[in-house]
């Protein structure tokens, strides 16, 4: 029985994404160096050319990249099923470690040391943060009307409660707009 | 009781749906859904943060996980992560089979001229709800009325060196994490 399901795919894409989760750090594009090895140079599961694609689907869908682009190869690999069990290792590890931590840091958040510390700590998760928004807009915003959305988008959320949701929505449909104003333009 | 796991289950995904692109994207909606309901401060979603980055596996994976926990233990946990995962595994699941030009489609394209500015200007707003309780005090600002009292001077320096540190070395965050974890205990 043990050697049934250590043979099994949907056990091997369980394992594979398993350890991608748990030696990523930061998550997003952290995964991909580390997916790689596994997904096409160990295991030979796609190409390269491939695990790009997936990745590049996984980025501008629904949802977290490391989530889809794990559920991609799933279930490219092994149907529905392989999907599930690719997704459950991807957050197995965040899981466990995560449910530790939590016990930890709720007995410690009053602690002087740690709380100076993370007084620090948060300073720099700004600076994370806004290295990140810097190194996106640079893509992202290549025409005055896109700065225009970036900042409105900012300004809406930053000022009023206005859910993201929408920033989300609005903005799809305004980029709608712009792309067969553009097409319309050329021809 | 069943109804509050169904909940939780259903504000995941929601957030799980609308967050597009990565790393960070997550951030802006889980900040909504979370403070709104009071479930964290922006303090304690600031830490989050730091500690998702520091530890394995998708940033967005893990608050999920540590807002479920806090919320209603064990089974609370699991129940925040698969809400977070389903939409992703529905959508793709769809594209995989039925779509498979989806990104040289002209509409999916002219979404994200859109989306990818707006999604850079909503981080944008979540460094800034953080930057606002860590690099200024306003309440000590409101009852002195004196300028300078309005920041933090040590966390504004630490903010100066950290940003030209990390682009100058490349390093993990990680790195920069436990630095100023180090220097924070000496300095606030």
């Amino acid at each position: 029985m043990a050697e049934r399901l250590k043979g099994s795919i949907y056990f091997k894409l369980f394992a594979v994404f398993f350890r991608v989760g748990l030696f990523t750090i930061g998550g997003g594009y952290a995964m991909l160096p580390m997916l790689r090895k596994e997904v096409v140079e160990k295991y030979g599961w796609a190409t390269d050319e491939e695990m790009l694609d997936y990745f590049a689907i996984g980025q501008s869908t629904p949802g977290i990249i490391a989530i889809n682009t794990s559920t991609f190869i799933g279930f490219k690999k092994a149907g529905v099923l392989g999907a599930i069990f690719s997704t459950l290792g991807m957050v197995t590890p965040s899981w466990i470690i995560i449910i530790s931590i939590a016990k930890f840091f709720d007995a410690f958040a009053d602690n002087p040391y740690v709380s100076n510390a993370f007084e620090g700590i948060r300073v720099v998760v700004v600076v994370l943060i806004l290295n990140a928004v810097i190194k996106m807009g640079k893509k992202s915003i290549t025409t005055w009307i896109q700065a225009l959305i970036a900042i409105a988008a900012f300004a809406l959320i930053a000022y009023t409660s206005l859910s993201p949701i929408f920033v989300v929505i609005g903005s799809g449909l305004i980029g709608i707009l712009l792309s067969t104003m553009k097409v319309g333009a050329k021809q | 009781m069943i109804l509050e796991y169904i909940k939780l289950y259903f504000i995941f995904f929601k957030v799980g749906l609308f967050t597009v692109g990565g790393g960070l994207a997550a951030i802006p909606l889980l900040q909504d859904e979370i403070l709104n309901r009071g479930w964290l401060t922006v303090t304690q979603f600031a830490d989050m943060i730091a500690v998702s980055e520091s530890t394995p596996g998708p940033i967005g994976a893990n608050v999920a996980t540590y807002v479920g926990y806090s919320q209603h233990g064990i089974l609370g946990s699991i129940v925040a992560t698969l809400g977070l995962v389903t939409p992703s595994v529905i959508i793709i699941m769809l594209i995989a089979k039925f779509v498979m030009h989806y990104r040289d489609n002209k509409i999916v394209d002219g979404v994200f001229l859109g989306l990818r500015p707006a999604v850079t200007g909503l981080i944008l707003a979540a460094a800034y709800s953080i930057a606002i309780i860590s690099l200024v005090d306003i309440d000590l600002f409101n009852t002195s009325g004196n300028i300078f009292d309005l920041f933090k001077w040590q966390a504004i320096v630490l903010f100066v060196i950290f940003m030209i540190a990390t682009n100058k070395l490349k390093h993990h965050p990680i790195f920069y994490i436990v630095i100023a974890g180090i220097i924070g205990i000496f300095i606030f």
